[in-house]
């Protein structure tokens, strides 16, 4: 069962998947996501996992390629299609307008098929019966209805009846492909109402609705829908007409082999088309599928599968960093948006970031060790400018005459508005003239709000104090990671050269690498551990917590100092030898943050001193 | 694609010239296939009787796939009528411009509509949020559809069941 995703690019091998599932899927029927019912079913039994190499602070994911993913969609369609009866177009378009809820559409399904059907648009609606069009129906012919819609109906089209002249009732059966049959026999010519092409070897197409069109519209029309609005669901063109393309009909379209005038440049750019139309099908069934998350990196199309972290509450005890496999900003041909800088790392050997994100959050980097709601929190702190105002709370006060913003950086209490020249109190705000000749000291001074306003602002500048403290040794750390990347870039531009001047082999310079990246990843590690540590609730915990980072900081600040020593060819060796050393030490102290932090949360060891979701509320200090 | 918007769009012109556009509906300039200007007024009994408005359409290459860019004029001393769907800067909020658009209308099935829109309003209203939108909002109506919040749409949406 483990080689499905290996069937790779194959269309036709739907049927031994439907044996795969009579057999093993039908059973599981309960779960929400059946999709998946073999290949990932490790949800329950992860934490029990035979494989011991997972560490406590790593989350148990997969990642799967676009072929895989739709894999597990074309399994669903199988399955749909079994159930039904239907043809596997129709089953592709009842999942996607059920959002891919397997057991909701079966339940509404079996509830009332014509309405889904007609819902999804598979089926046209019974169409309203009035006196005045029956007469028009059942004279039947096809030729007739569309030649009515043609535009010299003008008048009585514009408020949309066009629409809603049927031929008939459609039974639930699957939609035709595709109707290729212009309709040339009658008298008048077709005239595509949208183009106004009339030539007599016009190419047409329409829905089971019969709106017919040439094909040209048909394919300006997909690709701008597919291209321009990123839309996987392609309606008829006709007003009000809610019958959905099927994939046969846009396939058609799309991929049909190219006439004596098609360029090849149009010819790809409908293949593009076609192939950007199957990523927003993946794209869909993933964003439907809470088991699932799309990489976000651009251009990028790989899928995680993470079932341990699908549910709001497994986010209270795990940080579901994953990786989608992939490393590196694009294809190829992506390199020339990027900006000199990136190129310049990538040139330099760093290849490209890994694709690490965040399973549970729109996080894009590893915020480990902290839990998703914790970093939002500590990210939307840090963004907003509540920050701002408090530190204005904590500083000024109001001008009580003309209410510029004062900051007091000094000297006595006899406070001259340099705006308006109004003179006040600092301590009671109020006139100074009335302070009469006791200057420097304030009789009004009322003690019971003169305490309270100063105990407020003390307060706020505290906490403003307290703020900064792990504000700027988080940025800190994101700042110098930044400065590793680039010191790395120029140290390596100088072991390149050493190797071409001294003896030195190209392994015996690589040693850097290795602890640049380390540096890099335990700065992060660094990073989030001061937004964990600001939340964090007063304790022992808590006392633990930073004896932790600050042995993991000072080991990766004495290592970031040796990076920065100056290389020569003599005293590489040594240098070799330190930089591994404490690469390895600091590695170790790495490891030893992420993996308490993590069986922290597990044991649910972690006290907060705001209110998080998931967590018993603070205790009151 | 260029060829078949200016054929298209030289077809409806040809019909307009040649059967006269409905009532209340005149064609004032269409120079080229990038901008029309028509002027609306709404017959028999209405609030907004007796007005005449300036509606603008612009195409771009794509029309009549992509939607043709609507807004009443409000320069030279022109007026967007007041309609709790149409904003004082001239946009006007109704959905078959934005997603309902089908390549099957046309100019004048547009202007039909707009025509109706205007008719069927009981009480001269600006929209709730006229001036939040028109502080912010983009040239060309068109860029605002595609970017329409929960809000607007619903409002789109409660356009189209009236």
């Amino acid at each position: 069962m483990g080689s499905d995703y290996d069937i790779s690019d194959d269309d036709a091998d739907y049927y031994d998947d439907e044996e795969m599932m009579d057999g093993t899927q039908d059973d599981e029927e309960g779960d929400d996501d059946t999709e998946s019912a073999d290949d990932m079913d490790y949800g329950d039994d992860f934490k029990v996992s035979t494989k011991a190499k997972r560490k406590p602070y790593e989350v148990e994911y997969e990642s799967l390629s676009q072929q895989a993913v739709e894999k597990l969609m074309q399994r669903d369609v199988d399955h749909i299609c079994g159930i039904f009866g239907v043809e596997p177009d129709t089953a592709s378009l009842l999942l996607r307008h059920s959002k891919w809820n397997k057991e909701k559409l079966i339940e509404n399904y079996m509830d009332n098929a014509n309405s889904v059907l007609v819902a999804a648009g598979v089926t046209l609606p019974e169409p309203a019966e009035t006196s005045a069009r029956t007469h028009n129906i059942t004279s039947s012919s096809q030729q007739q209805s569309s030649a009515s819609r043609r535009p010299a109906t003008r008048g009585s089209k514009l408020l949309g009846l066009a629409s809603s002249s049927k031929s008939g009732v459609k039974s639930p059966s699957p939609p035709k492909a595709l109707s290729r049959t212009p309709s040339r026999k009658t008298d008048e010519p077709f005239v595509c109402t949208i183009c106004f092409n009339d030539a007599p070897d016009l190419q047409t197409l329409a829905l089971d609705c019969e709106h017919m069109f040439c094909t040209d519209c048909w394919t300006d029309y997909v690709m701008a829908k597919v291209r321009d609005e990123s839309e996987h669901s392609i309606r008829c063109m006709a007003e009000g007409c809610a019958l959905v393309a099927p994939d046969q009909f846009v396939r058609t379209i799309l991929l049909a082999p190219a006439g004596p005038d098609t360029s090849e440049e149009e010819q790809a750019a409908k293949e593009k088309t076609w192939d950007r139309l199957q990523e927003l099908f993946v794209r869909h069934f993933v964003a439907c599928n809470t088991n699932l998350k799309f990489c976000p990196y651009p251009s990028c199309t790989n899928t995680v599968s993470c079932p341990s972290a699908a549910s709001k509450s497994s986010l209270t005890t795990v940080v579901p960093i994953v990786s989608c496999g992939a490393r590196g900003i694009g294809a190829q041909d992506s390199a020339s948006s990027m900006s000199s800088s990136q190129q310049f790392v990538n040139g330099l050997g760093l290849k490209g970031k890994e694709h690490k994100f965040c399973f549970g959050c729109p996080i894009e980097s590893d915020h480990r060790p902290v839990i998703c709601s914790v970093a939002k929190m500590w990210m939307k702190k840090c963004r907003d400018d509540s920050e701002t105002a408090n530190w204005i709370k904590s500083n000024t006060k109001e001008c009580s005459q003309c209410q510029s913003t004062i900051e007091k950086n000094g000297g006595c209490n006899h406070m001259t508005c340099k705006k308006c020249k109004h003179e006040f109190c600092w301590v009671c705000m109020g006139p100074w003239s009335e302070h009469g000749t006791a200057w420097y000291s304030c009789n009004r001074y009322d003690e019971k709000t003169g305490v309270d306003a100063r105990d407020a602002q003390s307060k706020s500048r505290a906490s403003l104090e307290r703020y900064l403290h792990y504000y700027n040794r988080w940025a800190n750390h994101e700042q110098s990671a930044k400065l590793a990347l680039d010191l790395y870039a120029k140290t390596e531009k100088k072991m390149e050269e050493m190797q071409i001047t001294s003896a030195l082999t190209w392994i015996e310079v690589q040693f850097m690498k290795k602890a640049v990246e380390e540096v890099d990843k335990c700065r992060m590690t660094l990073k989030w551990t001061y937004a964990m540590a600001y939340y964090l609730a007063k304790g022992n915990e808590k006392d633990l917590f930073e004896d932790n980072q600050r042995d993991l900081e000072k080991a990766v600040e004495d290592l970031s100092e040796l990076l920065e020593s100056p290389i020569e060819a003599e005293n590489i060796p040594t240098l070799r030898q330190q930089v591994t050393n404490k690469t390895v030490y600091v590695q170790k102290r790495n490891e030893i943050v992420l993996e308490d932090t993590a069986v922290g949360f597990l044991e649910g060891r972690w006290k907060w001193n705001v209110s998080v979701e998931g967590f018993d509320a603070p205790e009151e200090a | 694609m260029a060829s078949i918007s200016s054929r298209r769009l030289a077809k409806e012109l040809r019909e307009i010239q040649s059967e006269g556009c409905p009532v209340g509906i005149s064609l004032l300039e269409a120079n080229d296939f990038a901008k029309w200007l028509f002027t609306i007024e709404v017959m028999g009994d209405s609030v907004y009787q007796g007005e005449v408005y300036t509606l603008q359409f612009r195409f771009d290459s794509h029309y009549p796939i992509s939607s043709p860019a609507v807004q009443f004029v409000v320069t030279d001393g022109k007026e967007a009528p007041i309609h709790p769907h149409v904003y004082s800067n001239g946009h006007i909020c109704a959905s078959i411009l934005g997603n309902e658009w089908s390549p099957v209308l046309s100019v004048i099935a547009v202007c039909v509509t707009l025509q109706s829109m205007l008719a069927s309003c009981k009480k001269k209203e600006r929209p709730t949020d006229n001036d939040r939108y028109v502080r912010n909002a983009p040239e060309n109506p068109k860029k605002t559809l595609f970017h329409y919040d929960g809000e607007h749409y619903n409002f789109k949406s409660t356009y189209l069941q009236d």
